[in-house]
């Protein structure tokens, strides 16, 4: 195994995997990281950290992943490129390890116009497949960046986004393809809702053989009502939502549970997908309604890891190494 | 070329504070092909420092002039008969025109009168974008022939961001997405291999680092 991570366990141990997203809070308040824990405990295998997203300053992912590592879930803390440079960011891995974090997203990173602070400069020192490669090389070479050596090297899973839903619809793959060559463990996609465009793009993955080399998680956002829907559709780059969909949500009696059921049913879809390893659910802070879309998705009760357990993030060996 | 822009008048009017004899020097090169401190816009500016200053009951004198480059010492030495007796002297060149004027003649306050904005390009009339940032290591034989680090909002070099879509940029629909851009054209030459390979982080220390970025060429040292 290369890290201490359940969701690496969970994956390797050929199951369904299941992950969830939590947004930290717009405050200096663990209580409120506390208790979104609660929802995703015993529901999902990870649990992403969103690092300031759509740039809107929030609680550090590194902190709010090291308060959840803390609580006994497995973090995944998500990493954007936007606002740290090559030297804030392998510091930031080194303290993220330091505080029990077994699980890295690398991002490019949402653009600071999108945020509260759009007079910001931003970074971009790397981009997120050299981004990947960076933890990789930390990681299996034990070398900084610089080539230097690196001696207590932190082991956590890499995984990365892509979006079969963005353009040149043709080329995602070949970017997931170096995201691949770069060292990413698993891919966690934007919300499908969208079926056809992405059964096309998997299919583009298995012609590439990629889904035997990377865990790919397809994203699943439950929606509470059609005005989402129809935002996604047009206020957010880089989302394609059916016409259908957003009508079915309008004639709906209750739309959050019509949002729930069209989530549950879309995580049954993705299931028959040849090379889909598990699913990512983006509740868009509606965390509560996790556990209720896994339990009917069928996802519910996640494998527990064997009796020996992973090892608490420290030195020594991981478990099963 | 250089493409700048004017400042405001009222922040023009606000440096000027306090002066009565003012020098407007417009620049013959770049920023007048992007009309923004050629010696039409000297004219204009200084007509309506003159009229601010008459609504304000005011008397000023606002001397005109333009030379051919503002950056070249040849060129600038040429503003020396004279430019002594202005209170400031307001430079409608780049940045770089404000800088030479300023080195050439200590004790001499110059002043900006444009915002210097890129490198770049006329592409309508009356529109101009940005090509290029200067960044020291030129990239652009594996893109295409069109910039990355200059015209991608976030500078990427592997590829489109999960922004991109419908051949626009995930910051703005008037924005084109530079990596949609390349995508096509390297299509068209039949070059899409070239976007297979990672491209390694960039060596930012050949572009702003350690002060002000010099070139030496002996072979043509006096
Ligand atoms: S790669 Fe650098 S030098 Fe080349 S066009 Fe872009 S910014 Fe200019
Ligand atoms: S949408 Fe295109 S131009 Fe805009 S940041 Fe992403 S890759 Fe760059």
């Amino acid at each position: 195994m290369k890290s201490r991570s359940n969701l690496e366990w969970v994956l390797a141990a050929g199951h369904f995997a299941l992950t969830g997203e939590l947004g930290p809070p717009q405050s200096a308040s663990a209580e409120v990281i506390r208790k979104k824990a609660e929802y995703y405990k015993g529901c999902v295998d990870a649990v992403n950290i969103t690092d300031n997203q759509t740039a809107i300053v929030r609680m550090s992912s590194i902190a709010s992943a090291a308060i959840l590592a803390g609580l006994g879930l497995d973090p995944i803390m998500q990493m954007t490129c936007r606002d740290r440079n090559r030297i804030a960011i392998q510091s930031d891995i080194l303290g993220a390890y330091a505080l029990g974090v077994n699980n890295i997203l690398c991002l490019t990173g949402d653009h600071q116009s999108f945020g509260n602070h759009p007079t910001s400069k931003n970074v971009y020192d790397l981009d997120s497949v050299q981004l990947i490669h960076m933890v990789r090389v930390m990681r299996d070479e034990k070398r900084f960046l610089s080539g230097d050596e690196l001696k207590a090297e932190p082991r956590m899973l890499i995984g990365a986004a892509e979006n079969p839903f963005a353009d040149p619809f043709e080329y995602r793959v070949v970017r997931l393809a170096k995201k691949v060559a770069a060292g990413a463990d698993f891919i966690q996609t934007q919300a499908v809702f969208d079926l056809p465009r992405f059964s096309r793009w998997m299919q583009m993955v298995r012609d590439r053989g990629l889904h035997e080399r990377v865990y790919i998680l397809a994203g699943v956002i439950p929606v509470k009502s059609a005005r989402a829907l129809e935002y996604m559709k047009n206020e957010v780059p880089g989302m394609s939502v059916p016409d259908e969909l957003i009508r079915r949500m309008e004639a709906a009696g209750d739309p959050k549970e019509e949002g729930v059921r069209i989530a549950v049913e879309t995580i049954q879809q993705l299931r028959e997908v040849p090379g889909v390893a598990g699913i990512h659910l983006m509740p868009m802070m509606w965390e509560a309604i996790a556990p209720v879309v896994a339990e009917r998705a069928g996802l519910l009760p996640r494998p527990a890891l064997p009796a020996a357990g992973l090892a608490p993030a420290s030195e020594g060996p991981p478990a099963g190494a | 070329m250089i493409v700048a822009e004017r400042k405001s008048l009222d922040e023009i009017l606000a440096m000027l504070q306090g002066c009565s004899r003012v020098l407007v020097v417009g620049c013959g090169t770049c920023v007048t092909v992007c009309m923004a401190g050629g010696e039409k816009e000297v004219g204009v500016l200084a007509s309506l420092l003159r009229l601010a200053a008459q609504r304000e009951g005011r008397t000023v004198e606002i001397g005109e002039t333009t030379i051919e480059r503002q950056c070249e010492w040849e060129f600038v030495d040429g503003l020396a008969p004279g430019i002594r007796g202005y209170d400031a002297v307001l430079s409608m060149g780049c940045g770089a025109g404000v800088q030479t004027i300023a080195q050439r003649f200590g004790g001499v306050r110059v002043l900006p009168a444009l915002n210097t904005k890129f490198i770049g390009i006329p592409e309508k009339q009356g529109m101009w974008v940005e090509m290029c940032l200067g960044c020291g290591d030129c990239v652009l034989d594996r893109t295409g022939g069109i910039c990355p680090v200059a015209r991608c909002s976030k500078g990427l070099l592997n590829g489109p961001c999960g922004g991109s879509q419908g051949g626009k940029c995930e910051v703005s629909k008037d924005i084109d997405c530079a990596w949609q851009l390349i995508y096509d054209r390297l299509a068209s030459l039949g070059r899409l291999d070239l976007l297979e390979a990672e491209f390694a982080p960039k060596d930012w220390s050949k572009n702003r680092d350690g002060g002000p970025r010099k070139v030496l060429r002996e072979e043509v040292m006096l």
